[in-house]
C-alpha cells in the first residue's frame, strides 16, 4: 500500500460522507412503492415462502449491474406452470425491477437478468402459478457503489 | 444504438429438449433518476418490454423497469418440440421496436 496523498484523502473523505448519508436515504426509501407493487400483483393474497431459488451475490461491488438468476420449482405443462414472477427491490427509488412471464413452452421456469440496486437492500421475488397460488423468496444484497445516478 | 442484438442458442436440438437462450441488446436504459451537469433530470428512456415467440406462440416475455442494467441481458429457456423460428422483440419507451429472428432445427 502506498501512503495516501492529499487527493486520495479528499476522495476518502467524500466516501465517508456518502456512507453516512446513504443509510438515511435508504431509510427514506424503504417506504417506496414496494407494497403497492405486491398488492397489485397478488391481489391481496399472502404468498407462501418457498419454491423459488433466487441467486444473487451477497455483496455487489457495483450496483449498476448485479447478476440475478432465479428458478422456480414447478412442472411446466399446460395443466400446471409458473405464469409470472415479479422481482422487486425495496430500496430502489422505484420498487419494480422486472416481471417475467413464462409459458409451458419455456420448458423451465428459469431466467437470468442483470439489475441495478441503489443501495444495500432486499430483493424480493414473487411467483404466480397457473392455479393462482403464490410463492415468495427474498435475499439481501450489500451494495458498495449504488447504481442510480449519484 | 441500433447495434444488432446478440442472441445465443443452439443451432439444433433433439425433440423435447429444453434449450437455453441468451440475449443481449445494446441500450442505455436511462433510468430517469440521473441528473446531467446542469442538474436537470435526464429523461427516462428504457426498453420496457422484451418478448420471445416460437412459431407465433408466446414463449417468454419480460416487463422491464428502470432497475434493469444498461445493455439488458436476458437469459431464459425454451422447450423445443418442433423445428421453427424464434422471434425476439425489444420495445423502447419511445415506441421503437428492435426485432431479431433465430431458426432452430431438429436433430435427425
Amino acid at each position: 500500500m502506498k501512503a495516501i496523498n492529499r487527493r486520495q484523502a479528499f476522495a476518502l473523505g467524500g466516501g465517508f460522507v456518502m456512507l453516512t448519508l446513504m443509510p438515511m436515504a435508504a431509510d427514506a426509501q424503504v417506504t417506496n412503492d414496494a407494497a403497492k407493487w405486491i398488492e397489485k400483483f397478488t391481489g391481496g393474497k399472502a404468498p407462501v415462502k418457498g419454491k423459488i431459488s433466487l441467486d444473487l451475490p451477497e455483496i455487489a461491488e457495483n450496483g449498476n449491474t448485479v447478476p440475478l438468476s432465479l428458478s422456480v420449482e414447478s412442472p411446466m405443462t399446460e395443466q400446471a406452470y409458473v405464469k409470472e414472477v415479479m422481482i422487486l427491490a425495496d430500496g430502489n427509488p422505484n420498487a419494480g425491477v422486472a416481471t417475467l412471464m413464462f409459458t409451458p413452452l419455456s420448458g423451465k421456469a428459469e431466467a437470468s437478468i442483470r439489475i441495478r440496486l441503489a443501495a444495500t437492500q432486499n430483493v424480493v421475488a414473487i411467483a404466480k402459478m397457473s392455479d393462482g397460488s403464490l410463492f415468495t423468496e427474498q435475499k439481501t444484497v450489500k451494495v458498495t457503489i449504488g447504481g442510480c445516478g449519484g | 444504438m441500433a447495434d444488432k442484438p446478440r442472441i445465443k442458442l443452439p443451432k439444433e436440438a433433439a425433440k423435447g429438449d429444453v434449450i437455453q437462450i441468451k440475449t443481449l441488446v445494446s441500450h442505455v436504459m436511462e433510468s430517469g433518476q440521473r441528473k446531467d451537469a446542469q442538474g436537470k433530470a435526464i429523461p427516462r428512456k428504457i426498453i420496457n418490454k422484451f418478448a420471445c415467440e416460437f412459431n407465433g406462440k408466446p414463449l417468454f416475455a419480460c416487463a422491464l423497469e428502470p432497475a434493469i442494467s444498461a445493455n439488458p441481458y436476458i437469459q431464459f429457456n425454451a422447450k423445443v418440440d418442433e423445428a421453427g423460428t424464434f422471434k425476439f422483440s425489444w420495445t423502447d419507451d419511445d415506441g421503437t421496436v428492435i426485432t431479431a429472428e433465430e431458426k432452430i432445427a431438429l436433430k435427425a
